[in-house]
């Protein structure tokens, strides 16, 4: 059993294939380098990558570059040219006009996160980025965690830093490219200056930068999802299973809901999954029982579910369809004791499930 | 163990990738190099003879032991000379591909095994693995991939390490190096592009790794906060609040049923790996109708055998009892032991056609309607 229609499009992905199809016309690519916490030596490798594309023959300019110049990075930028940002009392703006006139074909642009000062080109710098894509020049930038917008205020809590310019988390999923610079902790922190300590986490501080370096990885796990689903359609081809969890709750009035969807979040969290619950109505339905499935609905929202009436006279075809539409790697069901006299004719539903669900795991619970 | 044998044990650090090409070796020379710049003794106690250029030079400037050469059907094999690390002592080791299988005829099957004598004998072991050969990943990727990996790292010995290094690099950037043959020789390139490295696998492959990553750097947290009863700052919406205010939860307890079948590898990885996240004990069971295990026809012991000694290789506790209705056996069990969720196996749809009477899932499930019951599903299709 295969899903022969496609799913519908959301708003991220069509946002993405625009961008993706706008500046392919052109050939330009967008590259983002995320750590998470500075010290990571996010600048190291985007320079060394600057640098390995000019040695094979690419057109490279530096547009803004900041950054302790060690001997190391002053290394690697000594053969790349640098068209210098223009100097105002607020900082440092990138002079996109002298960049397009020099139209080369890729710009270093370090750090993405800069406010431009009033009456600047651009109000924000990731818009300077945007108009040299548009004009056909490929970029390489870095971002810290810190400056993604979604992820700000977690930051700030752990680290007690405060920032006033974020960038939109969607923009990181709408780049072609995004990796990730990880190092452990403790040498972030050499690098910062400190001493180094044994491997592993050994204090607080550590700690701390440990639990960023988690939200980082899998924040470009996220974008890699994303990429991953690009190109699945793009190609017309099956959906990959199996690179992420992905549970969904089958909820029937009879079924144990609450226990069922108290379980799904807690396996969401763990395993850094997505949940989802759906109620399939068939026909027959009484007003007790809507009034109950109305009430699970919302406690599996609340679990951070993404909830679904599915409309069926046909339950586990509709189950397992829906299943491998979104990529379910487990489907939570209730272990029913109340028998309709479909279920006498047809076998009982969770065993025509388990059988039904190719590929798929299903977890049954106690009624 | 004593705290005194873990404070000489030498601690492990792993440098994970997606695929080969992807710099892990790289990476892990150049930090051994900025370290024996900063006075510690480093060597490379092995090195992939065949690697990059840029690799090369970079490993030139370390120390090397030479590698043992291994005679096997009139052939030379180099592998790491453990006694030779041994014997030269230095603070951390370099210690290329950590899933290698050794030529037979070496001390110890597998590299790992290797790096368990160094571990213990005090030295710091620095390593590289792919996620490909993390053993509880095994069906996974093959599910994504098609590809069925024979050399395999058991969870537990990756689990040691004190620390786990993401290498992180674009699947494109990737290819490239490929193709301009910076990875493999010229006559493995179209191999390799017809395997890992096809269409959507690396991409699917990179999110596994920087997923195994990010729980490997939680698994750490955890081990941290208990010791320390460190507090994460409060963050509103934390997906971690539940650890911190003390978690009312009872601990769960995973039961694997064991049958002959081979679906019960597949079974034994899906379990370990559940067990592992939900932080779960995590038990093996099998139950012999016949009065002695021994009685089982000889293919059916020579198969449970294997099975159970596979969970133990995993760290799972194992279980054999009789019994002559099994499902009810193991119903039973999980009842008396405070199971929370059995794992079974779902049988292949042939099998469930012909032999409704020795379909242990469905009979588990119709059993226990009191216990969650999860059926792990065969994924052993060649995706298209």
């Amino acid at each position: 059993m295969r899903v022969s229609e496609l799913p519908r499009p959301n708003p991220e992905r069509l946002l993405r294939q625009v961008q993706a199809e706008e500046s392919k016309r052109w050939g330009a690519r967008l590259k983002i380098f995320l750590g998470y916490a500075p010290g990571v030596g996010k600048s190291y490798r985007m320079l060394d990558e600057a640098r390995r594309r000019h040695e094979r023959g690419e057109d490279v300019v530096i547009g803004a570059f900041q950054g302790k110049r060690s001997d190391e990075i002053q290394a690697l930028s000594r053969n790349l040219e640098s068209i210098a940002p223009i100097d105002t009392p607020q900082g440092e703006v990138v002079d996109v006009e002298a960049i397009l006139k020099r139209a080369p074909q890729v710009c270093v642009i370090d750090p993405l996160a800069a406010k431009n000062p009033g009456g600047s080109r651009n109000e924000h710098r990731w818009q300077d980025v945007q108009e040299l894509l548009r004009n056909g020049i490929s970029v390489l930038t870095s971002i810290n965690l810190l400056h993604v917008e979604e992820y700000k205020e977690k930051v700030q809590a752990i680290t007690g830093k405060d920032t006033t310019e974020t960038i939109p988390k969607s923009f990181l999923l709408a780049a072609d490219d995004i990796v990730i610079v990880d190092v452990p902790p403790d040498l972030c922190l050499w690098r910062q200056g400190e001493k180094l300590t044994a491997t592993g986490i050994s204090n607080r501080q550590e700690r701390k930068l440990s639990e960023l370096r988690e939200l980082a990885l899998l924040l470009t796990a996220e974008v890699v999802d994303a990429q991953l689903e690009s190109y699945v359609h793009a190609h017309g081809i099956e959906p990959v299973f199996g690179t992420h969890e992905r549970f969904l709750i089958c909820m029937t009035p009879h079924s144990n809901a609450l226990a069922m969807i108290e379980s799904g979040r807690r396996n969401k969290e763990r395993f850094q999954g997505e949940l989802y619950a759906v109620y399939v109505c068939e026909p027959g339905q009484s007003k007790r029982d809507a009034v109950k499935i109305r009430r699970f609905l919302e406690a599996a929202e609340q679990a951070g579910a993404t909830t679904d009436v599915l409309e069926s006279d046909e339950l586990i075809t509709t189950i397992v369809e829906f299943a491998q539409e979104k990529r379910i790697t487990q489907i939570f069901i209730g272990n029913s004791n109340h028998r309709s006299w479909q279920d006498r004719v047809f076998g009982d539903p969770v065993l025509r499930l388990i059988r039904a669900a190719e590929g798929i795991d299903v977890r049954v619970f106690p009624h | 163990m004593s705290s005194d044998e873990l404070n000489t044990r030498g601690s492990l650090k792993v440098y994970l990738g997606y695929a080969a090409g992807v710099g892990k070796t790289f990476q892990m020379l150049a930090d051994g190099q900025a370290t024996v710049q900063h006075g510690t003794d480093v060597v490379v106690a092995y090195f992939e003879p065949h690697a990059r250029a840029d690799t090369i030079a970079q490993v030139r400037r370390l120390e090397l032991i030479p590698h043992s050469k291994i005679e096997y059907r009139g052939k030379a094999f180099g592998e790491m000379d453990t006694d030779a690390v041994l014997k030269r002592r230095p603070a951390i080791a370099l210690v290329d591909e950590l899933a290698h299988t050794n030529v037979p005829g070496s001390a110890r099957a597998k590299r790992w095994e290797d790096v368990q004598i160094l571990l213990d004998a005090g030295i710091e072991v620095w390593t590289t693995l792919n996620v490909q050969h993390i053993e509880s990943l095994n069906d996974q990727i093959w599910q994504i991939t098609g590809i069925q990996v024979r050399e395999t790292v058991p969870d537990w010995v990756v689990r040691q390490a004190a620390e786990i290094v993401a290498v992180d690099v674009t699947p494109d950037a990737l290819l490239n190096r490929l193709k301009r043959g910076a990875v493999y020789k010229p006559e493995m390139v179209q191999k390799a592009l017809n395997g890992f490295f096809k269409g959507s696998n690396l991409g699917a492959l990179r999110e596994l790794a920087l997923r195994q990553a990010a729980h490997e750097v939680d698994l750490r947290q955890s081990a941290y906060d208990e010791n320390s009863a460190f507090q994460l700052p409060r963050i509103s919406e934390t997906r971690k609040a539940g650890r911190f205010e003390g978690e009312q939860q009872t601990k769960e307890h995973i039961l694997i049923h064991i049958t002959a079948a081979p679906s019960t590898a597949m079974l034994i990885r899906r379990g370990r790996r559940v067990a592992d996240y939900l932080q779960a004990d995590c038990t093996a069971l099998f139950v012999h109708r016949t009065e002695k295990m021994t009685d089982l026809p000889p293919a059916e012991h020579e198969a449970i055998e294997k099975h159970l000694r596979f969970a133990r290789s995993l760290q799972i506790e194992t279980r054999i009892i009789p019994g002559a209705d099994v499902a009810k056996t193991v119903v039973e069990y999980a009842r008396e032991h405070k199971i929370t969720q059995i794992f079974v196996a779902q049988p292949p749809s042939g099998a469930r056609q012909w032999f409704r009477g020795r379909n242990f899932a469905e009979n588990i499930v119709r059993l226990a309607q009191d216990l969650q019951v999860t059926v792990v599903a065969d994924r052993s299709h060649k995706p298209a």
